[in-house]
């Protein structure tokens, strides 16, 4: 579990005091893969570093598994990061080691276990990551996503207790970022692994993530079950990243809306519901007819959901409401 | 053949050629063993670095420079005496060393931090991340990501000795140089200008091509 208490940050910029985080309270679970969203200088990737302690926080506490990081000394803190593997954006691979070398380094500046005993592990690993054939390569002979794979390797050598990732995904192209993103849910499942990670992309939140928290301005503005932030986006910026990952036009859902005749609903459902035969029941027992403005059916990491705008015209409305309320979806009306 | 190097005497020559590398190779071993520490401390006590310290950089900085703008002729005069109290002599082979090892150091420490800058900040960040010490950082990321860099910089510092090993006649030492200023230029035989300037241009050229094939050999980008 990582608990943040309070922690804020800011930087000197000349005799300026430039605040990069307002003071932050938030608890990643054991076990979870929490995600964090926000634009480009919202914060994220300082937040994330203060884990760590990359960055240094001016003040408030970080306390992992009981432990409070931001009192440890030199020698603490370099145990402690061993627990934390941490891959990155650019995956800043060692160019002149191989790519079991690179996997290794993480156990030879630790240096508590035998060569034969790191052999076994690099392999163990370079298979979980399906690049057991790639051993001897150089980084630079490797793809992207074959790159991310050695860095998440390399991050998971020490065996550690949480996994931070920094725009891992940033970099690769959507078919790979899919493919990285599922080896982080595999090894999230199968380790047990606490996983934080960092972007900019709605839909890395919407594959991989249990909560998430969005940033906007060094603060977080919104945070909970992605079901639940994804599906009813409060703030301005949330409902801006669901939109873009939706790929949803505002102004074009307004027109829609606008030319609609009768009520317009938005209705959300989630879980085996999602596969009901919910609107043909519905038009049948209310006598109700609908059409569908907008809408989707997809998953939340492994939770189906639809969502879809419908404009209701004749039968009784208010029963028709009661109906799909009982059927357990959620009806928001929005004229 | 003999008709056209009238003047040449091959044992000096060779004589010569032998001052010029014991020089170069004493020299370049003094210069790498001092350098490439220095070299790394200017690094990590530069601007946002590892051991970011203004006071010790600004003085180390001021030292490099003011070593690397005195004229190279004017620093084996004023080294005479530190000369004589390193090596017992101000003269030949031995007293040369010193003054090139002082001429080179500097450039090459600059040539060395400029190298680790190229280093990606991302790999010191991750490498951290793993939970290293600063000297597992420097002796096992940094120095080996930088090391076609440093290869490079170690080329580019002997050559720069070969033209340097010219002057060190001035105190006597011998060498190539030597004998093309004071045969060559001094006494206008152009032959024996001709046979040792083409000489140092072979040094020059088998030094260049062995330095960039090592750069070659170790760049793995």
């Amino acid at each position: 579990m990582i608990e943040f208490h309070g922690v804020h940050k800011s930087y000197r910029v000349g005799d300026r005091t430039v605040p990069a985080l307002r003071p932050i309270d938030l608890t990643v679970r054991a076990g979870e893969v929490f995600g964090l969203i926000g634009h480009s200088g919202a914060g994220k990737s300082t937040l994330l570093r203060l884990i760590n302690r990359l960055e240094e926080p001016s003040g408030g506490r970080i306390v992992v598994d009981g432990v409070d990081v931001t009192a440890l000394d030199a020698a603490g803190l370099r145990r402690f990061r061993r627990q934390v593997g941490m891959i990155f954006q650019h995956f800043n691979l060692l160019a002149s080691k191989t790519v079991a070398d690179n996997v290794a380094m993480p156990l030879r500046l630790a240096g508590e276990l035998p060569r034969r005993a790191i052999e076994r592990r690099v392999e163990e690993l370079l298979a979980r990551v399906g690049l057991a054939d790639h051993a001897g390569k150089y980084p630079a002979q490797l793809s992207g996503g074959q790159k991310q794979r050695v860095g998440i390797a390399r991050a998971l050598a020490t065996e550690p207790k949480i996994l931070l990732c920094d725009e891992a995904t940033s970099a690769l192209d959507p078919q790979t970022t899919v493919q990285v993103l599922r080896l982080l849910a595999e090894i999230n499942r199968e380790l047990g692994l606490t996983v934080v990670l960092i972007t900019h992309e709605m839909d890395v939140i919407r594959r991989v993530c249990d909560r998430v928290a969005v940033l906007d301005k060094g603060e977080v503005v919104e945070q909970g079950p992605v079901t639940e932030v994804f599906l009813h986006p409060r703030h301005p910026t949330t409902q801006g990243f669901v939109q873009e990952a939706e790929h949803v036009d505002p102004q074009a859902c307004q027109e829609a809306l606008a030319r609609a005749p009768g009520r317009v609903v938005r209705l959300t459902v989630l879980g085996a519901a999602t596969y009901a035969p919910l609107l043909g029941t519905l038009a049948r027992e209310t006598g109700i007819d609908y059409s569908i403005l907008e809408g989707r059916i997809d998953r939340i990491k492994d939770t189906p959901y639809g969502q879809v705008t419908l404009a209701l015209v004749g039968g009784d409305f208010e029963a028709a409401l009661a109906r799909l309320r009982a059927a357990g979806a959620h009806v928001e009306v929005l004229r | 053949m003999d008709e056209l190097f009238r003047n040449v005497d091959w044992y000096e020559i060779g004589l010569a050629c032998l001052d010029t590398l014991l020089m170069l190779g004493g020299s370049l071993l003094f210069t790498v063993l001092l350098g490439l520490p220095l070299g790394v401390l200017l690094f990590l006590t530069g601007p946002r670095q590892l051991f970011e310290n203004r006071p010790l950089y600004a003085v180390l900085s001021l030292v490099v420079n003011a070593l690397r703008s005195l004229p190279f002729i004017i620093l084996l005069i004023v080294m005479i005496p530190l000369t004589v109290l390193l090596t017992g002599t101000s003269l030949g082979v031995a007293g040369a060393i010193p003054p090139l090892v002082a001429g080179a150091t500097p450039f090459f420490a600059r040539l060395v931090e400029t190298a680790l800058r190229e280093v990606d900040r991302g790999i010191i960040e991750a490498v951290q991340a793993m939970g290293a010490t600063t000297r597992q950082i420097v002796l096992r990321a940094l120095l080996p990501e930088a090391l076609p860099g440093i290869i490079a910089a170690v080329t580019v510092t002997a050559i720069t000795l070969v033209s340097y090993t010219a002057m060190a006649g001035v105190v006597g030492a011998g060498g190539l140089g030597d004998l093309a200023i004071r045969f060559g230029y001094q006494r206008f035989q152009t032959d024996v200008m001709v046979v040792t300037v083409v000489l140092l241009l072979v040094l020059v050229q088998v030094l260049q091509t062995i330095g960039d094939r090592l750069v070659l050999r170790f760049s793995r980008k």
